[in-house]
């Protein structure tokens, strides 16, 4: 699969209020790209303009692919909740989107992801029996059978606990590989984890971050991600100072 | 167990209380009988009463079951169009500024003495809490379902019918529970405006041969029917919304 980049360029503002400045960011096809940031700095937004969702902000710029084709219906998106819906069973959550373009549901296919995301035990249990953990799991594997080339990603593990969390990294790593993600996140130890590109979003716009060697998901005591990870802390630091 | 406990305790010292102020102010039996002498009553009354019970249970059953649909219906059609919440809400509010009750005479007019007029009175008096109940739960989905819905792609009957709905059976279900216990009040006005049969018809000739007892032993028989089918209702609601669905 090659997917493509996602290329942003403009401004956003509520009324007069500036959310976010004039800033041009390129996403890597294929690739993962975190983005680090404060709160407040408008990276939901961002995200939620590049998925379409914005009816408040107005964004002055363009959204596009690198391979020129529209964006509608290529985009998949993670959030912090899980957004199951309680009434459903796992693999009902898992089967939403096709069941909502009036698809015919593969359930052979929902089972494999969820054998895949860990869940093949879970499969008819409801969102409420589950744990923090396997529910974004079933989000997870919502997720993956949209199928889509490119996977927005908002702080999707920042509720779970350390142990869970750096699970659900390794896992959504693995299973998203091929795939462009952008994902926006304030955790400094999940961006040098996971990103093939890290940028930091301030007030005065976006600054790379050289990322650390070697490929993602970095072990959780690789010596480089975890340097990085203190330096990103720092910048971070001085940042909001 | 305990609720059951709660219940029967309830009830008896409902009695007790009944049969304390029959002791000590001691009124005529016609202005308040015992509760041992309505006991008795319900007793040798039960043909009599159990046969109005089935015409007054019809009405409320078939009364219950077209205003539920016909509210959830509307509630969906008012969920669904802007311009139809904005042509008719305001239209439906202001309904409600108008005693249902008054109508019990017309339709008796309309449809005669037979069940539907008291049909009629029940689904008015219930069609507007199972709508506005319904309605107020499908507009409160929680937007983050419908960004996911919109950036998967649904459309909008899809998005009605798979996610607003299944989130709002909770308040449809609040309605329908009110809407158990208000459908026997439309009954009995309305068969007391004009029936020959049925509990509101039954009390209205006990009190025309000052049959105090039987008033009162047909009252409890209605009290306990409202409070059965609103059990009913309530166990349906709670097994549907438990229904598993994959």
């Amino acid at each position: 699969m090659t997917a493509p980049g996602l290329h942003i360029q403009g401004s956003a503002r509520i009324g007069d209020t500036a959310v976010f400045g004039p800033l041009d960011l390129t996403v890597a096809g294929g690739a993962w790209t975190c983005l680090l940031g404060p709160s407040g700095v408008g990276k939901t937004t961002l995200l939620r303009l590049v998925a379409g969702l914005d009816r408040v902000t107005s964004f002055d710029g363009q959204i596009t692919a690198t391979d020129q084709l529209p964006l509608a219906g290529r985009l998949a998106l993670m959030a912090q909740s899980d957004l199951l819906m309680p009434w459903l069973d796992v693999t009902g959550n898992t089967l939403l989107g096709a069941r909502l373009r009036g698809e015919t549901p593969d359930r052979a296919r929902a089972a494999q992801v969820l054998a895949r995301v860990g869940l093949a035990d879970h499969m008819h249990k409801r969102p409420g029996q589950l744990s923090g953990g396997q529910r974004q799991r079933v989000a997870l594997a919502r997720t993956l059978m949209e199928d889509r080339a490119i996977v927005l990603l908002d702080e999707p593990f920042s509720a779970l606990d350390a142990r869970t969390r750096s699970q659900m990294q390794d896992l959504a790593c693995e299973l998203l590989s091929g795939r462009t993600v952008l994902m926006v996140t304030h955790d400094p130890a999940e961006a040098a984890r996971l990103g093939d590109t890290i940028l930091i979003m301030e007030q005065g716009g976006l600054s790379p971050f050289t990322p650390p060697s070697g490929p993602p998901p970095r072990a959780v005591d690789d010596p480089a991600a975890l340097h990085a990870q203190a330096a990103l802390l720092t910048r971070l630091r001085d940042s909001a100072a | 167990m305990k609720n059951l406990a709660s219940i029967v305790g309830s009830a008896l010292f409902a009695l007790a209380i009944w049969q304390a102020v029959v002791t000590l102010a001691a009124p005529p039996s016609y202005i308040l009988p015992g509760p041992w002498d309505v006991a008795q009553t319900l007793w040798t009354a039960r043909g009599q009463i159990g046969h109005h019970s089935v015409y007054t249970m019809s009405e409320v059953f078939l009364g219950l079951a077209l205003g539920a649909v016909l509210g959830a219906l509307s509630a969906i059609g008012l969920a669904a169009s802007p311009l139809a919440q904005a042509l008719l809400r305001p239209m439906m509010v202001f309904s409600q500024a108008i005693p249902v009750f008054v109508l019990a005479p017309i339709l008796t007019l309309w449809l005669g003495y037979g069940i539907w007029p008291k049909v009629i009175m029940a689904l008015l008096i219930i069609y507007f809490p199972v709508t506005s109940a319904f309605f107020d739960a499908l507009m409160r989905t929680p937007t983050a379902w419908l960004d996911l819905a919109q950036v998967m792609g649904a459309r909008r009957g899809r998005i009605m019918w798979r996610i607003r709905i299944p989130a709002a059976l909770p308040g449809l279900a609040s309605g329908l529970r009110l809407a158990a216990v208000y459908a026997p009040i439309g009954v009995i006005i309305s068969e007391w405006v004009g029936a020959s049969q049925g509990l509101g018809y039954l009390i209205l000739l006990a009190l025309g041969r000052v049959k105090v007892d039987l008033m009162f032993a047909t009252t409890i028989a209605l009290a306990v029917f409202t409070v059965l089918t609103y059990a009913a209702v309530d166990r349906l609601c709670r097994r549907w919304l438990d229904a598993p669905t994959g």
